[in-house]
């Protein structure tokens, strides 16, 4: 009899319905296509409820298959942690999936992409409630293979096949380094069991050596930088529901296996962890929004936005990690929860904004800025939803974002109270860069809501853009839903990750009702700090209708539409708009300068002669040229060397293989 | 609950304190300066005349203008008016204080400035794109400055939230702090940029390739400019009374205080805001206005300074105490 209270039953009936669905439509061909949404639907949803029910009771169950590797079996574990992030999971593909119902049956689905969407699905889940390094391993393996199919969905377009080609490398570098990792864990003796890691204690340079790894096998995965330069190709290549999934959530996957090793299996964390990823966070944080500031691609800059707020959660487990190994568990806590809120928050509003870009794109056929504007015209909607997204990642109150931007922030607070003077030199360092990318954040969604969506159109797509099916309009609603109560009842989402945060540093923030309300945040203690959102929200809500109201009352109310004023010069032509790189042009002059030694060529015809003016916008990647470009010319340099030992004749192979024997053998005698 | 009404009722004069004193800050600086270039300038009732006037005109909205448009300016305006109100003016610990603290303070003029700057864009003309360019580039080195100094304050008095920040430097005694005084230097510097003072904006120009802020609102006309122009002066007002709260608390009426200390925090309160728009009108007819790529240079300072302060006091902090 199965017994279906069980959780980890459930996530094994999910996981199956989503195979199954992956199955019949990948083997029963076009006809079959319609049934991976609803299925997705069903699996997601008993998932959301199975994990919530998990993480409010903080219960964990474990189960061992005798399938996998013969006398070693799989191990499955789902706790607090795990379905902290199946909850993200789950309610990102249920807003995808809900979003893909909505997609046209006869024109829209492609036997490339929904067979693979079912089974991206169910891999993130096993990924999740994996207890060994096994089965942990291979379901990452599958995650990857499944979202590099989707990435390879539109494979006619060159561009896709070269980033699903980048993904592909970056992906195997990812698994090799994990590879590495769950090696060092499981020690001589071959304990794949997460238990087993769990209950030994590692020597410190093995540890760092596994952390080094982890944080590549991870770090590429997640798009930390230097290891981003695949996520701002790929995810924009994906059909946009997909792109919703990679970005919002299975970078998040990562950050759990990143949390997953170091916070629970590696054991007592020594304080310069926190190094490298406080460093690379910080770093990342401000970097992929200088890209995504100057970037001219919708979905590519929604990408670097991704890579900017995966900055800020290393940033905040790097905190966490620094803090728990100084003995400050209380600060610890507050910076893990603003890192775990951080990862929920991205969740959703990333998936909101990118399942607007994928309506844009519906509507319009066009994702580059220079074709796109006045949107807030022709679709009101997904108009007003984008932009609940847009300043919830720009991380202004009331919005969801700003909580665990806060968090964040109360955290680095703390920093005087490092013993290490170098963590005391750091922390506000990284607080400077923070602020910073907070600033650049709002800059650079201004400009991503004001190009596309307000002005006026700039190309005959555009100004005929239709509304979206109410389906797709209801799954970015169902997320603009949550960021705004996410931002309103942060506190309760806060009560809800006490759990967690007890398990992995075995501290938590002041619980409900301590404030002067009962849904104030207090990082600390009252004295210290607090944020009340639903006050906020009321008192500017009060205030703007009462004034609105007052205003209209006294005022004689009589409004003229009459053409722009533009200081008396308005040009019809929607070229004379700002566009997106003129809106650019100061943060590149800026910061441009430094960090892509970007410059600008101006070709002035003389007067008198007849060919147009030219402005020329230089910019160099640094990062691709050094780490990508350099290797990989490196790289086809040496196999062109070694291209000759394919051509030898047999008398010079069995010259080589004679030496090569005796080679070894002489070493063997010299140095054992 | 008397004590809880007479909180209730002091949030409440607060609101309408900072509403009321707005036109004439404004117009004080106005005054300040015309007398400075030996005019006779403007009465400071002109302010309120001009915004009554406004309301009264006839709104002229652009054709290609979105409903956006039309919210924003209450928005920028209500949201720039609870940001001021939430500032402890006379007295420390008032009703709603705790609502947000410095780093949600910050936060809240942020999202009332990208409200504007996306308003700005809504129009689809060369000069709103401009401004609201401009004014985000520069809030890219203004708002962190500013984050960083209220973060030095923070940690000084070891909390974020401005009435016991307020009151933690009422009880010191009064010395000299090298990362103060940095931390001072550095919010002016962001309280001109972002009011669009002189050398970083010119409020006074019209039809100038160097403006930011009045580009950005060029197309508002009647009631709508009527609350840009409102949430402006009450910006000013917030800044002011953010740089009196963190620096020159005296006179502030303590938490829990009666009636009496608040008329007394009143005064002091009315007489800082005074010196303050005095002299902020002699620095401006003193220096000239920068070119637009000269600002990130002036803002940079202020960057440097506030990440100086910090660094210094993360570093000291225990030696303070």
């Amino acid at each position: 009899m199965v017994d279906f209270a069980d959780p980890l039953i459930r996530m094994a009936l999910v996981i199956g319905l989503l195979g199954s669905a992956t199955a019949v439509t990948a083997l029963l061909g076009r006809r079959a296509l319609v049934i991976a949404y609803p299925v997705c639907i069903v699996a997601s949803t008993i998932a959301v409820v199975t994990d919530l029910s998990v993480l409010l009771a903080n219960t964990s169950s474990t189960a061992h298959l005798p399938i996998g590797l013969p006398t070693i079996g799989l191990r499955f574990r789902l706790d607090a942690l795990s379905a902290l992030f199946g909850l993200v999971v789950n309610l990102g593909v249920f807003a995808a999936a809900l979003y893909g119902l909505g997609l046209d049956r006869q024109s829209e689905l492609s036997p490339r992409v929904e067979p693979f969407f079912a089974a991206f699905a169910a891999t993130m889940n096993v990924v999740l409630i994996a207890d060994d390094a096994f089965a942990f391993l291979f379901s990452w393996e599958l995650m990857s293979v499944t979202s590099w199919a989707l990435v390879l969905a539109n494979h006619e377009d060159a561009e896709a096949r070269r980033a699903s080609h980048v993904y592909l490398v970056m992906a195997s570098i990812g698994t090799m380094a994990l590879l590495f990792a769950f090696g060092g864990l499981a020690g001589p003796a071959g304990a794949y069991d997460f238990a087993t890691m769990r209950a030994t204690t590692f020597p410190p340079a093995l540890a760092g050596l596994v952390l080094v790894a982890v944080l590549v096998g991870t770090g590429s995965k997640a798009g930390i930088m230097p290891l981003h330069a695949w996520l701002p190709l790929a995810h924009p290549a994906a059909p946009s529901h997909v792109s919703a999934l990679m970005s919002g959530v299975m970078t998040k996957v990562a950050i759990y296996g990143l949390i997953r090793i170091v916070f629970d299996l590696i054991g007592a964390p020594i304080w310069w962890w926190s190094l490298p990823l406080i460093i690379l966070g910080a770093a990342t944080a401000v970097g992929a929004l200088l890209y995504a500031v100057l970037d001219e691609d919708l979905k590519r800059v929604l990408a670097y936005s991704t890579v900017e707020n995966i900055g800020i959660i290393y940033v905040g487990l790097g905190l966490a990690i620094a803090f728990k190994a100084t003995g400050l568990d209380s600060a610890a806590a507050v910076a893990l929860t603003a890192a775990l809120l951080h990862v929920i928050y991205h969740s959703w509003y990333k998936s909101l904004l990118f399942l607007g870009a994928g309506a844009v794109l519906h509507a319009t056929g066009r994702r580059d800025f220079a074709g796109l504007g006045g949107l807030i015209h022709r679709m009101p909607k997904t108009a007003a939803l984008f932009l609940v997204g847009a300043l919830a990642i720009s991380a202004l109150p009331p919005l969801n974002g700003f909580v665990s931007e806060w968090l964040l922030f109360q955290s680095i607070l703390a920093g005087p109270q490092f013993s290490e003077p170098v963590l005391r030199f750091m922390t506000p360092v990284v607080g400077g860069l923070l602020a910073l990318s907070a600033a650049l954040a709002a800059a650079c969604f201004v400009r991503v809501y004001g190009i596309v969506f307000l002005g006026r159109p700039r190309s005959p797509e555009a100004a005929a853009a239709r509304e979206v099916p109410r389906l797709q309009y209801a799954a970015m609603m169902m997320l603009a839903a949550l960021c705004v109560a996410g931002g309103l009842f942060g506190a309760l989402v806060i009560a809800a990750l006490a759990p967690v945060t007890e398990q992995l540093v075995g501290a938590r923030l002041p619980g409900l009702g301590t404030g002067p309300t009962p849904l104030s945040l207090i990082a600390f203690d009252l004295a210290r700090s607090t944020y009340d959102a639903p006050t906020i929200a009321v008192f500017v809500a009060f205030s703007a209708t009462a004034t609105a109201l007052l205003v209209h009352w006294v005022s004689n109310r009589r409004t003229r539409r009459a053409p722009a004023w533009d200081c008396g010069f308005p040009d019809p032509s929607p070229m004379t708009q700002y566009s997106a790189s003129s809106f650019s042009q100061p943060l590149r002059r800026v910061y441009g300068t430094t960090a892509f030694s970007a410059s600008e060529e101006v070709d002035m015809p003389t007067p008198g002669e007849t060919r147009p003016a030219r402005l020329t916008v230089v910019q160099v990647d640094h990062i691709w040229n050094a780490l990508y470009e350099l290797p990989a010319i490196w790289l086809i340099a040496v196999s062109r060397r070694a291209n000759v030992l394919q051509f030898l004749t047999i008398r010079r192979y069995l010259v080589l293989m004679f030496g090569a024997l005796i080679a070894f053998l002489i070493l063997k005698a010299v140095w054992l | 609950m008397p004590d809880a009404l007479l909180m209730l009722l002091g949030q409440g004069v607060q609101m309408l304190l900072v509403l009321t004193i707005a036109p004439a800050i404004t117009g004080l600086v106005r005054l300040t300066k015309a007398r400075l270039m030996r005019r006779q300038g403007p009465p400071l009732l002109q302010a309120y005349r001009d915004l009554v006037k406004l309301v009264h005109k006839e709104s002229v909205v652009a054709e290609s203008a979105s409903w956006l448009f039309r919210v924003a300016p209450y928005m920028v305006f209500a949201l720039t008016w609870v940001a001021a109100a939430l500032i402890p003016t006379f007295a420390a610990g008032l009703m709603f204080n705790w609502a947000a603290d410095a780093i949600a303070l910050v936060a809240i003029l942020g999202a009332a400035r990208a409200t504007l700057a996306l308003a700005g864009m809504d129009v689809g003309t060369s000069f709103g794109g401009l401004g609201s360019s401009r004014e985000m580039m520069i809030a890219t080195l203004a708002e962190p400055a500013m984050l960083l100094v209220v973060l030095t304050l923070s940690v000084t008095a070891g909390s974020t939230r401005l009435p016991e920040v307020a009151s933690f430097f009422l009880n010191q005694p009064l010395a000299v702090r090298i990362s103060l005084a940095l931390a001072l230097i550095a919010l002016i510097i962001v309280a001109m940029a972002e009011n669009a003072r002189i050398p970083v904006d010119n409020p006074a120009t019209h039809l100038e390739l160097t403006m930011v802020h009045e580009a950005m609102v060029l197309e508002y006309s009647g009631r709508h400019l009527a609350m840009v122009e409102a949430a402006a002066q009450l910006r000013l007002v917030a800044y002011i009374a953010l740089i009196a709260c963190l620096f020159v608390p005296f006179g502030m009426a303590p938490a829990g205080a009666g009636p009496v200390a608040w008329l007394l925090g009143l005064v002091s309160f009315l007489a800082k805001m005074v010196a303050g728009a005095m002299m902020l009108g002699i620095w401006e007819v003193a220096i000239a206005k920068m070119r637009v790529f000269r600002v990130p240079e002036f803002l940079g300072i202020a960057f440097i300074f506030a990440f100086l302060a910090i660094l210094l006091t993360f570093l000291t902090k225990e030696l303070i105490g």
